[in-house]
């Protein structure tokens, strides 16, 4: 299975998985989405028979919330059977709703933001000490994530004992479970010279930046990280993947309604569905809807989900257009928040 | 006590190279025989505790065993969650060490009396809890952890504990150790508190007290049949600690008092009250302060005993 091939399954996945268990977090396992499928379907060496093969590339996901990608990406990649993935946070369900390490292929359980990556960070240490080259530790996060200040203790440490064979990937859809992320803990200076990524060189590690919603940028930024740890031995690398939150389907995109919120019997449902057939790769079958869904109905306007628990200005279209930045100086209109092109 | 930790630890760790120690940026001499002598098992994580912790379980996981050190509430309550989620929750063949359980670092204020960190770490699964009394009681801990995979606290005094028997035969994780033989009373002690509770025996002699006297080097988990055999046959059980009396070994003890079928003994919880100590002072006068000196000992299991 190709990287594009696996992306639009694990976006299918989690459309099922999320809608079915009414679980939260769709717009964050979106946002990743791509990355996971680059990672499983070019980047990464497993053994799905054999999930402890000491060889193995470790991956560990940082950002525990978004477990539907992460059991969609392993039950496609032959690590437990696809079928499983339907008792998503059922209960006596091994696919908890914050990712366990219970399910085969799954290294450590996440959920409490920050703990993922210094544990990758040990793992990726150990491997030095003890002089097993044979594989690399990858740990994902979220730009939210990098709020939490035990991400930075984890960047000093690993710049400090040169890990070269840790590559860290930020999901960075610039959104939080409740706004904005500049909104809420800002990750680039107020004055936009110095980004994330520049944070990152400034704590010692190379940083990629790139589309993360391209899988050849995506794979390309996994090779570069490769030849890197050889070219600059003394650096681990941070792959900033600039992405969009909810990517994938149309009004799921950059809206923090669908940090918590699960497409719903009806419309929501039906329509994201509908657009995700719109763009199906050939080889590939809808395990739930083989021909799709042809007669979608359309939201009302003073439906249900206006009332859902996210600010009602986040559900209006116009919203990222009039959120503005905290002002560090006052009587200019420079801290606009400008809404991310979508190149699709 | 710590000499005694770093000590077997060296030992053991020429041994198997499997053993780590990392450290918090604290241990200025003490870990110096680890640090010159084992320099590629030894770890400086730098002031950055939860970090340290979940590298040390990252490291667990790859087949390490794996040492932290730290001193008073700063390898435990700091990164209380890194501990639940990623050592316990895993399994992972982490040993949390801390130096300055109670009042060891007194004079240096509230932010270095570890006075809650068995309650904290007692309520996490899959923790073995440790807080031996003397150098041979650590030294036996930190042999009896390293065979013992799975996380484990061991909360340690500073130093110049008084030594509580000669040779230790048959130590067990789990199990308690008799240090004096008696009559209607029996005290339990566990951690540094030992030296306090020593003296307390000896004051309740001139009284025509003569207390058998446990040491609890386990407290999770903890020897229950010892507490239910005791039960039955004393009057009075008191349990001594340098910690809060809210869910630390008072506690534990109390909670199999409570669903003890035959039980003759009544309970009696010293410890620290409950409250910061907001005043200055050094271990001996803080303990003091709360009663749980040698004197203040005495005297409460004296007003327990004649009612």
């Amino acid at each position: 299975m190709n990287s594009e091939q696996l992306s639009w399954l694990i976006r299918r996945h989690c459309v099922e998985m999320t809608h079915r268990a009414r679980a939260s977090h769709i717009g964050s396992d979106f946002s990743a989405t791509d990355i996971l499928a680059t990672l499983y379907a070019d980047v990464l060496r497993y053994d799905a028979k054999a999930p402890q093969w000491r060889d193995r590339d470790r991956f560990l996901m940082s950002k525990g919330h978004a477990s539907a990608e992460l059991y969609a990406a392993l039950a496609e990649s032959g690590f437990f059977p696809v079928e499983e993935l339907k008792t998503f946070c059922e209960n006596g369900s091994r696919l908890l709703g914050h990712v366990s390490s219970e399910v085969p292929g799954v290294e450590l359980s996440t959920g409490s933001l920050g703990h993922g990556f210094s544990v990758a960070v040990g793992m990726a240490y150990a491997a030095k000490k003890s002089g097993d080259v044979g594989h690399k530790v990858y740990a994902l996060l979220g730009d939210g994530e990098c709020n939490e200040g035990a991400v930075w203790e984890a960047a000093l440490f690993a710049n400090h004992f040169r890990l070269n064979n840790l590559v860290a990937i930020i999901d960075r859809n610039q959104m939080q479970s409740l706004d904005f992320g500049e909104n809420t803990l800002e990750l680039d200076d107020s004055e936009g010279r110095y980004r994330l990524a520049d944070k990152w060189r400034a704590f010692g590690w190379r940083a990629i930046e790139v589309d993360g919603h391209d899988l050849n940028q995506l794979k390309s930024a996994f090779e570069e990280a490769g030849e890197n740890a050889k070219k600059e031995p003394h650096k681990p690398t941070v792959v900033v993947a600039n992405t969009i939150k909810g990517r994938g389907v149309a009004f799921m995109q950059n809206d923090v309604l669908w940090h918590y919120r699960y497409p719903h019997s009806g419309w929501e449902y039906d329509d994201a569905v509908r657009e995700l057939h719109e763009r199906i790769p050939s080889g590939v079958v809808d395990p739930y809807a083989s021909s799709g869904i042809m007669r979608v109905a359309r939201p009302e306007n003073d439906g249900e989900i206006v009332d859902d628990h996210a600010l009602s200005s986040s559900w209006k279209s116009s919203y990222p257009e009039q959120m503005r930045r905290v002002e560090a100086r006052p009587g200019t209109d420079e801290r606009v928040h400008a809404v991310i092109e979508d190149k699709q | 006590m710590r000499n005694a930790f770093v000590r077997a630890l060296v030992e053991l760790a020429k041994k198997d190279k499997r053993i780590e120690l990392i450290t918090g940026d604290l241990g200025f001499g003490v870990l110096k025989p680890f640090w010159e002598g084992l320099p590629d098992q030894f770890t400086n994580a730098g002031v950055a505790e939860q970090n340290m912790i979940s590298v040390a379980t990252g490291m667990a996981l790859e087949g390490k065993t794996v040492f932290v050190y730290s001193i008073g509430n700063f390898p435990t309550l700091r990164c209380l969650e890194q501990i639940r989620n990623d050592c316990a929750y895993h399994k992972a063949n982490v040993k949390i060490v801390c130096v300055g359980g109670g009042f060891a670092y007194g004079p240096l204020g509230v932010s270095h009396h570890a006075t809650e960190d068995i309650a904290c770490l007692r309520a996490i699964p899959n923790m073995t809890v440790m807080a031996p009394g003397d150098a041979a009681e650590a030294d036996a801990c930190v042999r009896a952890l390293v065979e013992t995979p799975g996380p484990a606290y061991l909360r340690l005094g500073r130093g110049g504990e008084k030594k509580i028997r000669e040779g230790i035969d048959n130590f067990a994780v789990g199990k308690a150790l008799k240090a004096r033989d008696g009559e209607r009373i029996a005290l339990f002690s566990t951690g540094a508190i030992f030296d306090e509770v020593d003296s307390a025996c000896d004051l309740l002699k001139n009284e025509g007290f003569y207390p058998a006297v446990y040491t609890f080097p386990t407290i999770k988990p903890v020897d229950r049949d010892l507490v239910e055999s005791i039960a039955k046959d004393f009057e009075l059980i008191v349990t001594c600690e340098g910690h809060n009396v809210l869910g630390g070994f008072g506690s534990a003890i109390a909670e199999i008092l409570a669903e003890a079928n035959e039980r003759k003994a009544k309970a009696l919880t010293l410890g620290v009250h409950d409250r910061f100590t907001d005043i200055a002072g050094d271990q001996a006068f803080l303990r003091s302060r709360e009663g749980i000196d040698g004197q203040g000992i005495a005297s409460r299991i004296l007003e327990k005993m004649r009612g």
